[in-house]
């Protein structure tokens, strides 16, 4: 079969239909959300029916991927980093339930926070739960790995979790595809309790668990993604995981890499393969694009052992997405360099679109909160939190996918009036609503704008799960229907908004603003769509 | 055999057609190719760039080390000096001289300018005033596509071929304008060295 041009996420995507998913379950967000969309467009998928549609959050996702599998067939799920934060609960005991048919958890973890509030490594949460993780190394891996998780989580019964990071999700390069296989026919577990975790269960899943981890370490030796490379440099050997490997042997292309290396792609730790590198080297060097997981579990808390270096003691940045001229200075060789940047050269943060909805309830939020000072906005995750920068300064919090709402009402319960929110359609979907409901129930004094779109627009322009039907949501939660105000954010309607917004502010109660108007971009592309059709 | 190249710009210029269409060609010439590329909050009008490596042998990083890359191809003018870092000595600099000014301390332009003309080897051209004379204004990326072109060692035909495919699907009118603006990007850079 002749080779594939496919980005690590499209690799993932293609490996999973390859190894006979019947459903994929995802809610958009940098970097994962081209493995949905490459799905969403594969004819393959679209000849087997296989499910692809988009979740309203993580945690809904996972659990319906979970279902897919007691049903017996195979489901994958992919989410950022942050998202897993959401799907935690039901990964976590994911892996004590197990799984009927396979089922791979892909995480995209985004080191130097490119598009993401933190960078957090989700490699930990693999190990938290128990569960074999890969980490590829490039896109062929990418491919290899989503397609033989399956067989992995399929000879455990257990979540496998594939974890890859920004770089490699969003960098495109030659994959070749192996035989794709059938779906598992629908079958449902032999034992009917195995998913039902009341202690007296649970408990014993768990042991299940605990007795597979030696396996899961005897399958990393043996795994083919992990390797050990003797070398008789032997003063200081290397650990390099997933693409770290990559930035290592950049360094080594052309000139003879004596020292031995780890390779390092499938978790948890191979115990045999440690011990070698360790009992031939000195001293090691961990190289990994993440938190220092690796070399904490090495180093010890004590040091009493090998001596570890890494990004703990200064070797490597100790934040940040690794590059290959990070890793050759860890391991000792010059850097090239060219110019300096020149100081002409300015900042060009991201803003929001020329037109965009948005600007305008910025522009009319603003006005109407002058009399009352600045520092009372609570805001989201999306294109909207960019009213953050110049010229707005309009929003005073980002935390969490839908904590605008409850951080406004947590502000409002310490006495701050007005206390706003700000988010967006798909945001509020995905976990806002509940958020809302608390405000209904205590009946605080909070404006919640809902800055409706029409689209997951960060993303790209996926589908939002409510779009048309946030009006009736937010009634159905309980907001007094006075109270639940439709604004249309245009320019010609600036005063009128003004005026809508300054009279919600002053309600002692719970009031929502839908300030609801396409993203520009979205239209744009229909517009362009529609063109190319005629 | 290998090229490395860094595509910049500013979000939603498009610079990842000019990444295809190099990609394409690189395929087509059955060298091995990574190109990475920044999709998220950036492209909404922020700095973006792309690392396209091409080799004859593996490639290992999907990222260009510090000075090594063979070209910076950039489609704004401010955009091609934040790269020079990785920028190699005999390196070239092709960029665009249109600014794309979305920011309010945008510098000076002829600030900017002078920065680029102390490059030694660097191609400044106005691609948006040169597809505006081929006759299509939207084919600015395949002026600064043509210009970079001489400094990028893959067949001629093979970009033609790739500006085919890539635009086919919305007529031979789009296809020849395209075809177009590439040879006129080229000329210029090879009378104006």
């Amino acid at each position: 079969m002749s080779k594939l041009l496919l980005l690590g996420d499209e690799a993932i995507a293609q490996g999973g239909l390859d190894a006979g998913i019947s459903g994929i379950y995802a809610y958009p967000g940098t970097p994962s959300t081209e493995i949905m969309e490459y799905v969403q467009m594969s004819k393959m998928a679209e000849e087997r029916n296989v499910f692809r549609n988009w979740s309203v959050n993580e945690k809904t996702a996972m659990e319906a991927a979970l279902g897919m599998s007691y049903a017996g067939k195979r489901s994958m799920v992919c989410m950022k980093h942050v998202g897993l934060n959401v799907a935690a609960d039901p990964f976590m005991n994911a892996a004590i339930t197990g799984v009927n048919g396979g089922m791979v958890v892909v995480v995209a973890d985004d080191p130097s926070m490119h598009s993401s509030q933190n960078e957090q490594d989700s490699r930990f949460y693999g190990k938290f739960a128990l569960v074999p993780v890969l980490e590829p190394a490039n896109q062929q891996e990418a491919y290899d790995m989503a397609f033989r998780g399956f067989d992995l989580s399929e000879k455990y019964g257990v979540p496998v979790m594939l974890r890859l990071t920004t770089r490699l999700a969003h960098s495109r390069s030659g994959v070749e595809r192996v035989k794709a296989r059938e779906e598992n026919k629908l079958k449902l577990p032999e034992d009917p309790r195995q998913f039902v975790l009341l202690p007296v269960i649970a408990r014993k899943r768990y042991k299940l668990l605990l007795s597979n981890q030696e396996s899961f370490e005897t399958e990393s030796d043996k795994s083919d993604f992990n390797r050990y490379i003797p070398g008789d440099d032997k003063s200081v050997g290397f650990i390099v995981c997933g693409l770290a490997w990559n930035y290592l042997m950049e360094n080594f292309n052309e000139r003879p890499l004596r020292n031995p290396v780890l390779k390092l792609c499938q978790y948890p730790l191979p115990r045999k393969m440690v011990e070698q590198i360790a009992n031939d080297c000195d001293e090691l060097i961990v190289i990994e694009d993440g938190y220092p997981l690796v070399e904490e579990s090495l180093k010890g808390f004590l040091e009493r052992g090998i001596k570890v270096r890494g990004r703990l003691d200064g070797t490597l940045p100790r934040d940040g997405e690794l590059n290959p001229d990070h890793v050759a200075r860890a391991v000792g060789l010059e850097v090239k360099s060219g110019k300096n940047i020149p100081p002409v050269v300015t900042n060009r943060p991201p803003a929001m679109c020329k037109g965009c909805s948005h600007i305008d309830m910025y522009n009319a939020l603003l006005e109407a909160l002058e009399k009352y000072g600045k520092g009372r906005v609570f805001s989201d995750i999306g294109c909207y939190t960019l009213g953050a920068l110049e010229p707005f300064n309009a929003i005073n919090s980002c935390v969490d996918m839908g904590a605008s709402i409850t951080m406004a009402k947590g502000a409002a319960d310490a006495g701050l009036f007005p206390s706003v929110a700000v988010i967006g359609d798909s945001t509020y979907t995905h976990s806002g609503i509940t958020g809302l409901l608390d405000c209904v129930n205590d009946r605080s004094p909070v404006t919640v704008i809902i800055s409706d779109n029409l689209t997951t627009g960060m993303t790209g322009g996926q589908q939002s799960s409510a779009t048309g039907r946030i009006t009736e949501i937010c009634k159905g939660v309980g907001v007094e229907p006075d109270h639940v105000r439709v604004i249309n954010p245009l320019k010609k309607h600036h005063e009128e908004n003004r005026e809508i917004i300054k009279e919600e502010l002053e309600y002692r109660g719970v009031s929502v603003i839908i300030a609801q108007r396409e993203c520009i971009q979205t239209v744009m592309r229909k517009k362009k769509d529609n063109k190319s059709k005629q | 055999m290998k090229i490395d190249i860094i595509l910049s710009g500013v979000g939603g210029q498009g610079i990842v057609s000019i990444a295809a269409t190099i990609g394409m060609a690189a395929i087509a010439e059955n060298l091995n190719l990574k190109q990475s590329e920044v999709h998220g909050m950036s492209q909404r009008g922020g700095a973006v760039q792309s690392n396209l490596r091409i080799s004859d042998k593996e490639i290992l990083s999907d990222l260009i080390p510090n000075g090594q890359a063979d070209l910076i191809l950039s489609v704004e003018p401010m955009e091609s000096l934040r790269y020079l870092p990785y920028l190699s000595e005999d390196g070239w600099l092709v960029t665009n001289t249109t600014p794309f000014v979305n920011i309010p301390n945008y510098p000076d332009i002829e600030e900017i300018m002078n920065e680029i003309r102390a490059i030694p080897n660097h191609v400044a051209i106005d691609a948006d005033k040169m597809a505006k004379e081929t006759g299509s204004p939207r084919s600015s990326n395949m002026v600064m596509l043509g210009a970079a072109s001489p400094y990028i060692n893959l067949p001629l035909k093979r970009f033609e071929e790739g500006i085919r495919k890539i635009f086919e699907r919305k007529g031979e009118d789009v296809v020849s304008a395209n075809l177009k603006a590439l040879y006129a990007g080229r000329e210029f850079a090879q009378e104006n060295k």
